[in-house]
């Protein structure tokens, strides 16, 4: 456990370099709050993470812990294979939606159906950020993007996928959470749900998954206040706020 | 610790029955592979059948993945760990998994793949091929990487080749690939089985454990300063360079005294054997020349050979790949022909004969023309 101090303080888990993300984006917040849960909880020396490939590739400089990078969706994949290599070790995947749920979508369901005993930390922001604002399996119906000019249409361009809700119609998971960074509150609601993942993995109950919906506001072309009201709103909306399965047993909503 | 000896076959002669598949299975057993992870595809799927059986039962680790992307991912992480990693396919599957080989290339990580020929290209066919000579040794993936290809003709090299895999991954921290066909993986043959303790695993100081004790560190391949990826690139060709000048590993049958060479590798360099045989009891002087090793390429040995000869003849169960290579170590000092059989068919050693007759008869293309189709000779 860190030692309780007064005021603010980088967690251990967090290295002293200044990061690259934009203005207002939600990575920062949420490699904040992966390393104040390290901390927290003691994980951090025995904790091996894998990076994805977009804007968070380059997680390995900021957090303090050892990191892989995987290839473009593949992460659950290379994180199964740490895991499963090193037991004891406490591993997580920290994925953007291109990375999880289109690229990757195959590595994804297939690590949670197996019960992997892995934390995946899912950072929604409904668009692809690093390559320029594509459309995304998240993006929003209507919701334009540089893919998508026009904006989203569903008839041709497929639904916004729900990852929570297909992942809870598995077995395996021990649990899953949906969180939106959209403000004070929301930002302590990812914490605690962070926590809540990495404890389950602690404990050895199985794989949790934390799907935090988060502001890009470079690509939503908003500014970083309008960004966090359109992240608890319309993605939101799309997206219920909720747990949805908690010691293995799913939660009705 | 081994795995009982195989209860098929045990004899007194300390010698085992073992198809070649499953004796690649047992010799990453013996030589300290903690994770296998596969996934179906024919003529492979008696090693991960075996590893199915084996592994778990030994406290290790086997998963049949969701696709050889993932398969080759999960070595990715067992590898980044630390521990010994092997994944197992065929032409197709190998294919999925070149991303997953150029990324272990690029973050300097051990694994052994091992590759059970089938005819392509696309989904071409289950039988033997060696149709993946270009993708093993010329990159496959993207980028400046090598892979330590080696390559069995028999099911012994097959056990032998899968165990000195890992010894090499470990040792140059590399990915090595057993390039088999399904001929040598489908066939049983009596082996010895490596006794003994696994090659010795060199310390991993870079192994993603947990920052305990030590500053974090990860493990990457993509470096965006300029001029990193440059020096990172530098360092792997100095590596490559190494294992160029160490590993390169030909086996010479006849060759002492040959004014013809017969260059092939894998089951066609055992089937000419036979060749050499026939021609030799005709008075022909007829030589072998078979990489064990098809990257590093022998070139040096073979270049010397080639200037002693009056012609090399190559031939392949594919339209003309190892050729190229020989033709670059031969460089213009002899003529090259080639014989190809590249639909699934393994020559026969009367067929390899008599294209060796046409070739010493001065009946075959010289000088390297267009790859003669199987039979043509």
């Amino acid at each position: 456990m860190a030692e309780p101090r007064c005021g603010y303080h980088r967690p251990a888990a967090m290295t002293d370099v200044a990061m690259h993300y934009c203005a207002g984006c939600g990575h920062s917040l949420v490699h904040k709050l992966l390393a104040e849960v390290l901390d927290e909880l003691g994980l951090r020396e025995r904790t091996v993470g894998v990076a994805p490939v977009g804007c968070a590739v380059f997680a390995y400089f900021y957090l303090n812990c050892d990191i892989a990078e995987a290839a473009h969706g593949r992460t659950p994949a290379v994180a199964t294979g740490i895991k499963r290599a090193a037991p004891d070790r406490i591993v997580f995947s920290y994925q953007g939606d291109g990375d999880l749920a289109a690229i990757g979508m195959a590595e994804t369901i297939h690590a949670a159906n197996r019960g992997e005993a892995i934390t995946v930390i899912f950072v929604n922001n409904t668009v692809y950020g690093m390559t320029g604002g594509q459309m995304a399996p998240t993006t929003l119906k209507g919701q334009r993007t540089a893919t998508s000019p026009l904006g989203r249409q569903p008839e041709t361009m497929g639904a916004p996928i729900r990852m929570c809700e297909l992942l809870n119609t598995l077995e395996a998971p021990a649990y899953i959470e949906r969180v939106a960074l959209d403000g004070y509150e929301g930002v302590l609601a990812a914490k605690k749900a962070l926590t809540a993942a990495f404890r389950t993995q602690a404990e050895g109950k199985g794989y949790s998954f934390v799907e935090i919906l988060s502001p890009c506001p470079t690509h939503f072309r908003r500014s970083p206040q309008e960004s966090l009201k359109f992240v608890g709103t319309e993605m939101a909306a799309q997206f219920p706020v909720r747990v949805f399965r908690r010691e293995g047993a799913p939660v009705n909503a | 610790m081994n795995t009982p000896e195989p209860n098929n076959a045990a004899s007194d002669s300390g010698r085992v029955l073992m198809m070649g598949n499953e004796a690649a299975g047992e010799a990453a057993i013996r030589a300290g592979c903690r994770c296998y992870f596969g996934y179906p595809i024919t003529p492979q799927n008696e090693l991960t059948a075996y590893m199915a059986k084996h592994m778990p039962a030994q406290g290790r680790v086997f998963i049949q993945s969701e696709s050889e992307v993932a398969a080759i991912n999960m070595v990715f992480g067992a590898s980044a760990a630390g521990v010994r990693a092997m994944t197992s396919s065929s032409s197709p599957g190998i294919s999925l998994k070149q991303e997953g080989i150029s990324y272990l290339a690029g973050c300097r990580l051990p694994a052994v793949i091992i590759n059970v020929q089938r005819g392509g290209p696309g989904l071409g066919s289950i039988d033997p091929s060696q149709g993946d000579y270009f993708q093993a040794t010329k990159g496959g993936g993207h980028g400046d990487y090598r892979l330590i290809v080696l390559a069995p003709a028999s099911v012994q090299e097959m056990h032998d080749m899968t165990v000195q895999a890992f010894a090499l991954s470990d040792v140059y921290r590399v990915p090595v690939m057993v390039l088999a066909d399904g001929r040598v993986g489908q066939m049983m043959e009596p082996i010895r089985l490596h006794q003994g303790p696994p090659p010795p695993e060199p310390p991993k100081p870079w192994a993603l454990t947990g920052a305990k004790g030590r500053p974090a560190q990860n493990i990457r391949s993509l470096y965006v300063q300029e001029g990193e990826l440059e020096r990172h690139n530098e360092v792997l060709q100095a590596c490559y360079r190494l294992i160029g000048e160490r590993e390169a590993r030909l086996e010479e049958t006849e060759t002492g005294d040959c004014e013809w060479l017969i260059a092939a590798w894998g089951t066609c360099g055992r089937i000419a054997k036979g060749a050499v045989r026939q021609a030799r009891a005709r008075g022909i002087k007829v030589g072998l020349a078979r990489p064990l090793t098809l990257w590093p390429f022998p070139s040096a040995r073979l270049a010397e050979l080639a200037g002693r000869v009056r012609g090399i003849w190559v031939a392949e169960m594919n339209c003309g790949q190892m050729l190229e290579d020989v033709r670059l170590a031969a460089n213009g000092v002899t003529p090259t022909a080639f014989s190809g059989y590249p639909g699934g068919r393994v020559p026969t050693v009367t067929d390899m004969f008599k294209a060796l007759l046409a070739v010493v008869n001065g009946n075959h293309g010289k000088g390297g023309g267009a790859p003669a189709p199987a039979g043509a000779d």
